[in-house]
C-alpha cells in the first residue's frame, strides 16, 4: 500500500502532554482575550438588560450579550449570511486563537488538524427566523442556509472549511459541560493521531424562543438588577443569567508545540466525567460531581492540596450550589482551596461556558492571579467555600481545576497545570 | 413587461448570499462564472428562490444549471418572465 | 465487542423486524403522514408506525420526551435486555453512554414553537404557553440524558452531533471509551426524528430530497441512474459495547467486534462533495490501519448510499481509491433504499445492519436499483439479498459539514 502513512502519523505516545498554545475569546465583558481578561480581573460585568429585542414580556430580562462585536471584522460577508451569530462568535474566536498560537494551518498536514467544538443550542436565532417564515408564509420561504446554519455541527464544519483542517473533527453536546468534554477529546486526538486541534465552544441562545425555552428550566434569574441577578453561593442566589459567547483554544502535543517555538499557556493534565442518576421524588438527589473531580485529579496525578484554584460551575440555584460546595468540600476539605466564578460577569454561556472557564484558568496560571466572583457578598449557609470575592487575588497558580455541570446530570472536571 | 438586469442580479445576490471578497460584484461581471465570483450552488438556489418570491414566477429545480454566469442568469430569467419554457 | 442490539426503524419495531425488512428488500418509504405535507416539494419519507405506549414507555415518559428521545430509549431498552447485562455485572459508575443525533429534539421544538408563536405570527413568542420540558428540547444532550437514565449509567455520557455521520461517530466514540477503559460498558448508538415541517422544508430548499412524490416506495434509489435525491427517514439504533474479556466472563453473546474507526473532514463545502472521494478514502485507510486489515479482507461495504447525485459518485470513487482493485470485487449496498435517511441516526442503524449481516452471513440489498449509473460501476447487490460468508464489514458515512467516517466490524 504505497498510499499508507504518507500524511497521517499513527501510534503517538499515549502519555504525551497536551498543551494549549492559543486562546481566542468572545465574551459579554470583552471581545479578544486581553480585553476579556482585563475586564474580568477588574470585576467588570457584561450583564445588562436585553436590547436586541424587547424583553418586557419575559420574566428574565437580563443577559450577558457580547457587546461591540462586528462579525464583519472577522468573518467574510459570504459566510456571515449563511451562519448564525453563534458561529460568527466561534469563527472570530478561532481566528484570534490561531493568531495567538502563531500557527499557520496551511503549513501543517491537513489530516493532522482537527476541530472539536461544543454546542448546546445551535443556530437558534437563525432557526427562529426561518421557522417563522415557514409557519407564517410557507415552506418555499425557508432559505437554503437553514440546512447548514442551524444544526449543532455548523461551527465545527465552517472552521474546518475555513482553515483546511481535514482531520478527525467532532461535536459534543453536554450543555454547560460540553466545553470540558471537547478539551478531553482534543487531548485524546492529539495522543492518537492529530498534531493540532481547535477546541472549545461558543453558544448564543439569544432568540426570544431560546430565552423562553431556557426559562422553562426553572434555573434562570428573574431579577432585573444586573448587579444582583446572578449570585451563586449567596444567600440571595436566585438562578443564573444566560449569556452568549465562549472561547476557542488551540491544543497541541507538547513536543510539537515546543519544536515550533510556541509558548504554552498550560497543560491539559487531567479529566474526569460522571453522570447523576435521575432525581426521584421523595429521595434526596444523588450527585456524582465529587467522583468526576477525583477522576480528573487522579488522571492528572495531582493531590487535592496541590490545586491552587477551583473554577466553579456556580449555577446559582441554591440546592445545586450547595451540592457543588459539598462536592468541593468532600474532596478538598472545608475552605481548603480558593474557589471562583468569573461567569458572574458573563452569565452562563452553555456550550461556550466551560471553554471560557478553561481559558480563564489558563490566564490565571499565566499571570498568577485569581479573578473574582462578583456580586456575591453573603455566602449561603452550607456553602463553606473560600470564595474569591470582590477583587482579584494575586497568588501563584500552578494547578487549576475547572468544573462544569450540564443540564440533566452531566458532571465534568478538568485539571490544567502550568507548562 | 418586467426586465431583469445585471443590477438585479447584484442586488439580490448581495441581499441573500452576501458580497464576495473585495466586492467583485461591482465590476464587469456579466461573463464571470458565479463560481469564480465566490457563489456556490447554494447561493444560486437562494437567488432563484428570491427571484421566485419577488417576481412571483416559478423557476424549475434544475434552473441553476442554466445560469453559469450573471449574463446567462439574466437571459434565462428574462425568458422565464416572457413565459417561455426553460429550454 | 457488541453484545446487545436494539433497533427502532421504519418498517417495524425491534431488531427482528428491521432485519426482516432489509433482508427481504422491501421498502418502508411512503407519503408523509406525521404532518400534512401539501405544499412541500418532497412529500415522502420513511416513517415508523410508532406507538410509544405499546413500546413500553410510561405516560410520564411520553409526555416528557420528544419523538427522537422516545425512539432512542426504546432501542436502548431493547439493546440492554438483549445483552443480558445486569447491575451486578457492571455498576452504574462503570457504564457510559454515547448517543448521536444530527438535529436533536427538533420535532418537539417545532411543535412547541407553533404554539408559543401562534403559528409563526409572533417573533416575541409567548412564554405563558411554554411546556415545562421545553428546555430539554432545546438542548440535544437530552437524548443522551434519557438513554443514560434508561441504562442506569453514571459514567461518562456524551451526545455526539456531527450531522449525518453522528450515528457512526457516536458508536466510534463509545468504542474509544471502552478501549481506553474509561467505562466497562458503553451504551452507544443514535436517534433522530426529523420528519417535521422545518426539516423537510430545509432539504426542499437545497433540493437534496427526492421529489418523486408519485412513487414513494421506489423513490430512494441509491446508485441508480434515475436517482433524484434522498428520502428522509427516522429511527434509532443502540448497542451495548463492552471489552472482550468482560463480555466472555459474563457469558454474553457476541454479535461482532469493532476493529477500526476513523473520521476525516473534507474542509471543502458544508453540503457539496468533490467527486474524488478523497477524504472518505483517507478515513477508510486509517480505519484499516487501526484494524490491521488489508483491503482484500473486506467482505462487504455498507455504504452511505444516500441516493443524491453527488454522494453516490463520491462514495464510489472513495471505495476505489481506498480499496483499489478489491473495490470491484466487494459487494456494496445501501439500506437507505429501504429505510430512508434518518440523518444522525442512520449511521448507527447501518452499524446494526452490518452486525446482522455478519451474524446471518447475508448481505442486505440495495432496493430500487434497476438501472445502474455508469458512473457507479461497483457491485451494489441490487434488489435481493445475497447469502455469503461475511466476516468483515466496512460501514461508512458522509455528512453536512464535510464529515466522512469509516468503521470496520468483524466477526467477534
Amino acid at each position: 500500500m504505497s498510499k499508507r502513512n504518507t500524511t497521517t502519523r499513527s501510534g503517538r505516545a499515549p502519555d504525551e502532554r497536551v498543551v494549549v498554545t492559543g486562546i481566542g475569546v468572545t465574551a459579554p465583558n470583552g471581545v479578544g482575550t486581553e480585553a476579556y481578561w482585563a475586564a474580568t480581573l477588574d470585576g467588570k460585568s457584561g450583564l445588562a438588560r436585553i436590547t436586541h429585542f424587547d424583553p418586557e414580556r419575559y420574566p428574565t430580562r437580563v443577559a450577558g450579550v457580547v457587546q461591540e462585536f462586528d462579525a464583519a471584522e472577522y468573518v467574510p460577508s459570504r459566510l456571515i449570511v449563511q451562519t448564525d451569530h453563534w458561529t460568527h462568535l466561534g469563527l472570530a474566536a478561532t481566528a484570534m486563537a490561531l493568531d495567538d498560537a502563531g500557527v499557520d494551518p496551511a503549513e501543517l498536514p491537513e489530516y493532522e488538524m482537527a476541530v472539536v467544538t461544543a454546542s448546546s443550542s445551535g443556530g437558534n436565532e437563525f432557526g427562529q427566523r426561518e421557522i417563522e417564515k415557514l409557519w407564517s408564509k410557507g415552506p418555499q420561504y425557508v432559505g437554503v442556509y437553514q440546512s447548514i446554519a442551524w444544526f449543532y455541527a455548523a461551527t465545527t464544519g465552517q472552521v474546518s472549511i475555513r482553515y483546511g483542517m481535514r482531520g478527525p473533527c467532532g461535536v459534543i453536546c453536554a450543555e454547560q459541560a460540553g466545553g470540558l468534554d471537547v478539551a478531553a477529546q482534543a487531548r485524546r486526538l492529539l495522543r492518537r493521531e492529530a498534531r493540532l486541534v481547535v477546541t472549545g465552544g461558543t453558544d448564543a441562545s439569544r432568540s426570544p424562543y431560546a430565552l423562553v425555552a431556557q426559562i422553562t428550566s426553572g434555573m434562570l434569574s428573574t431579577r432585573d438588577d444586573p448587579v444582583r441577578a446572578y449570585l451563586p453561593f449567596d444567600v440571595d442566589a436566585c438562578g443564573h443569567v444566560p449569556g452568549e459567547g465562549g472561547a476557542m483554544l488551540i491544543a497541541e502535543g507538547e513536543s510539537a508545540a515546543r519544536d515550533r517555538g510556541a509558548v504554552p499557556y498550560g497543560v491539559i493534565a487531567g479529566y474526569g466525567a460522571s453522570f447523576d442518576p435521575r432525581p426521584e421524588p421523595g429521595r434526596p438527589p444523588r450527585a456524582n460531581l465529587a467522583r468526576a473531580i477525583r477522576l480528573a485529579l487522579d488522571d492528572a496525578r495531582v493531590r487535592p492540596d496541590q490545586v491552587d484554584v477551583v473554577f466553579a460551575d456556580a449555577v446559582g440555584v441554591p440546592e445545586r450550589d450547595l451540592a457543588e460546595a459539598a462536592a468541593i468540600g468532600e474532596v478538598f476539605g472545608p475552605r481548603a482551596v480558593p474557589v471562583t466564578a468569573p461567569k458572574t460577569m458573563t452569565g452562563r454561556l452553555y456550550g461556550g461556558g466551560a471553554a471560557l472557564d478553561l481559558a480563564t484558568a489558563l490566564l490565571a496560571i499565566r499571570d498568577g492571579v485569581i479573578p473574582p466572583t462578583v456580586g456575591v457578598t453573603s455566602p449561603a449557609p452550607g456553602c463553606d467555600l473560600d470564595l474569591v470575592l470582590g477583587a482579584a487575588r494575586e497568588t501563584p497558580v500552578r494547578t487549576a481545576l475547572v468544573l462544569a455541570r450540564g443540564y440533566g446530570g452531566f458532571n465534568s472536571a478538568l485539571v490544567v497545570t502550568a507548562p | 413587461m418586467t426586465m431583469f438586469t445585471l443590477d438585479d442580479v447584484r442586488r439580490i445576490l448581495r441581499r441573500c448570499a452576501g458580497a464576495p471578497e473585495g466586492d467583485a460584484l461591482d465590476g464587469d461581471i456579466a461573463d464571470v462564472p458565479f463560481a469564480e465570483l465566490g457563489y456556490d450552488s447554494l447561493a444560486l438556489l437562494e437567488m432563484a428562490a428570491h427571484v421566485q418570491q419577488e417576481y412571483g414566477i416559478r423557476i424549475p429545480d434544475d434552473a441553476i444549471e442554466e445560469m453559469p454566469t450573471p449574463r446567462a442568469a439574466v437571459e434565462y430569467l428574462n425568458r422565464r418572465f416572457a413565459g417561455e419554457p426553460s429550454r | 465487542m457488541i453484545t446487545g442490539l436494539g433497533v427502532t426503524a421504519p418498517g417495524g419495531i425491534g431488531t427482528a423486524a428491521f432485519w426482516d425488512l432489509i433482508s427481504s428488500g422491501r421498502t418502508a418509504t411512503r407519503r408523509i403522514s406525521l404532518f400534512d405535507p401539501t405544499g412541500f416539494r418532497s412529500r415522502i419519507a420513511a416513517e415508523i408506525d410508532f406507538d410509544p405506549a405499546a413500546c413500553g414507555l410510561s405516560p410520564q415518559e411520553i409526555r416528557r420526551m420528544d419523538r427522537a428521545a422516545q425512539l432512542g430509549v426504546v432501542s436502548a431498552r431493547e439493546a440492554l435486555a438483549d445483552s443480558g447485562l445486569t447491575l451486578e455485572d457492571v455498576p452504574p459508575e462503570r457504564r457510559g453512554v454515547s448517543i448521536g443525533s444530527a438535529v436533536g429534539c427538533t420535532s418537539g421544538l417545532e411543535q412547541e414553537y407553533v404554539v408559543v408563536s401562534d403559528g409563526g405570527r409572533e417573533w416575541l413568542v409567548d412564554p405563558a404557553y411554554a411546556v415545562p420540558h421545553l428546555y430539554g428540547y432545546m438542548v440535544p444532550s437530552t437524548l443522551a440524558v434519557e438513554v443514560a437514565w434508561a441504562a442506569q449509567a453514571e459514567g461518562p455520557v456524551a451526545l455526539v452531533s456531527t450531522g449525518c455521520t453522528a450515528g457512526l461517530d457516536a458508536v466510534g466514540h463509545g468504542y474509544r471509551l471502552v478501549q481506553e477503559g474509561v467505562a466497562d460498558v458503553v451504551i452507544a448508538g443514535a436517534t433522530d426524528a426529523p420528519i417535521s415541517p422545518i426539516t423537510v422544508a430545509c432539504f426542499d430548499a437545497i433540493k437534496a430530497t427526492s421529489p418523486n412524490n408519485d412513487d414513494p416506495e421506489h423513490a430512494s434509489r441509491p446508485f441508480d441512474r434515475d436517482r433524484d435525491g434522498f428520502v428522509l427517514g427516522e429511527g434509532s439504533a443502540v448497542m451495548v459495547l463492552e471489552e472482550r474479556e468482560a463480555a466472555l466472563r459474563r457469558g454474553a453473546e457476541i454479535y461482532a467486534e469493532i476493529v477500526g474507526f476513523a473520521n476525516r473532514s473534507n474542509a471543502y463545502h458544508m453540503t457539496g462533495l468533490k467527486p474524488d472521494g478523497r477524504e472518505m478514502a483517507e478515513a477508510i485507510r486509517a480505519a484499516l490501519r487501526e484494524a490491521r486489515l488489508n483491503p482484500e479482507d473486506v467482505d462487504y461495504i455498507n455504504a452511505h448510499g444516500s441516493g443524491t447525485r453527488q454522494n453516490d459518485r463520491h462514495e464510489t470513487a472513495a471505495f476505489k481509491d481506498a480499496l483499489g482493485e478489491h473495490a470491484y470485487k466487494t459487494p456494496v449496498s445501501s439500506i437507505k433504499s429501504m429505510v430512508g435517511h434518518s440523518l444522525g441516526a442512520i449511521g448507527s442503524i447501518e452499524v446494526a445492519a452490518s452486525v446482522l449481516a455478519i451474524k446471518h452471513d447475508v448481505i442486505p440489498p440495495t432496493a430500487n436499483l434497476h438501472t445502474p449509473d455508469p458512473e457507479c460501476d461497483l457491485d451494489y447487490v441490487p434488489l435481493t439479498a445475497r447469502e455469503q460468508p461475511v466476516d468483515v464489514v466496512l460501514s461508512v458515512g458522509s455528512g453536512f459539514g464535510g464529515f466522512q467516517t469509516a468503521m470496520l466490524l468483524a466477526q467477534g
